[in-house]
């Protein structure tokens, strides 16, 4: 049972997670903060696009590095 | 169509056309290493088991209000995106081994023999006539079920999102047809679609959907709204393509195609 349980969260983690935790973190901190600015009024559109110009370097940088 | 109906069909068409490709390249080492008839009986099974999925699934999806849909769906597509975009780059740039159809489809068809070896008299005598092979039944129900379980999830997001579900299955259905022909028309590992290719355009699209759904669903106004698209598509595949470019003659390459730009994917995927 507790085998199983740790290979069904294994899938998930894989599935959701993937290859790089960074991404995820960095998605889900995007969108707090984009939900943040956007209750306090202030325009946060631009907040995505720069989580993907600075994130998918990163995730590359840290990919590449630890070959 | 309009261009936003377009860029749909578009996104569909491609992300599911890397998901038949999956799929029919173990149908079809399945197939071939053990029995064509059961091959065919599990992927009919299979898509059997996706239509009552989505008869299941597609109302609760709908239920789901639009708003909180967007935020889900796009951290999503925004994650898988990103996800997929780093490792077509990573391919691109020779610094991780091209996904190599040839080879899955030799190791499943190793893999398919040896069992079949294994099994000998005993699987005889657990013949049918609609299976005569339960391994290459369960190998064919499987890939064709994960990865049409894929194929469903993208429809309805993307199809559910842009309220035209039916364009979204139209250009699923685009893509399983043609991509199933081929397999029909050739029989053979599908290494010359050029999957890297595929995925690099596929993570670029779901990461601009992605970016645009999510910040939508977490309450951010788009200038120009979906038109934004147009902008962030491009820009996406700028970035990808100048960070291809980057790795390219920086570091150490581990599986770079000899004379080959490996954004071809030509021979492997």
């Amino acid at each position: 049972m507790g085998s199983r349980l740790r290979a069904f969260g294994a899938f998930w983690y894989d599935f959701v997670i993937g290859d790089d935790w960074v991404i995820a973190a960095g998605v889900v901190i995007a969108l707090l903060g984009t939900y943040l600015l956007s209750r306090a009024g202030v325009a946060a559109w631009w907040l995505l696009p720069l989580l993907i110009a600075v994130v998918l370097p990163t995730s590359l940088w840290r990919a590449t590095r630890s070959r | 169509m309009t261009a936003g109906a377009w860029a749909l069909f578009l996104a569909v068409f491609l992300a599911c056309a890397v998901e038949a490709v999956e799929a029919t390249t173990i149908v079809l080492a399945a197939g071939t290493a053990r029995d064509w008839r059961s091959a065919m009986t599990g992927t009919g099974v299979a898509l059997a088991a996706l239509a009552v999925i989505v008869a299941v699934l597609g109302p609760a999806v709908s239920a789901i209000p639009l708003h909180d849909l967007r935020l889900l769906v796009g951290a999503l597509l925004l994650v898988f995106g990103l996800q997929w975009l780093r490792k077509a780059i990573l391919r691109a740039s020779g610094h991780k081994a091209l996904h190599d159809e040839n080879r899955i489809y030799s190791e499943q068809l190793a893999l398919a023999q040896s069992q079949a070896r294994e099994a000998g008299e005993s699987q005889a005598r657990r013949r049918t006539p609609l299976v005569p092979d339960w391994y290459g039944f369960t190998l064919s129900f499987k890939g064709v079920l994960l990865e049409g379980l894929e194929v469903v999830f993208i429809v309805l997001t993307f199809g559910g999102n842009q309220h035209n579900v039916g364009l979204a299955t139209i250009a699923a259905a685009c893509a399983v047809l043609l991509i199933a022909g081929l397999g029909v028309a050739v029989r053979a590992p599908l290494a010359r679609v050029p999957e890297n290719t595929l995925k690099f355009v596929v993570g670029i699209m779901l990461t601009s959907f992605g970016a645009l759904w999510g910040a939508e669903g977490a309450g951010a106004r788009w200038p120009g709204s979906d038109a934004a698209l147009l902008v962030l598509i491009p820009a996406v595949g700028l970035l990808a393509l100048g960070l291809t470019a980057v790795l390219r003659r920086t570091g150490r390459p581990a599986a770079r195609p000899a004379g080959n730009p490996a954004m071809t994917g030509q021979g492997a995927a």
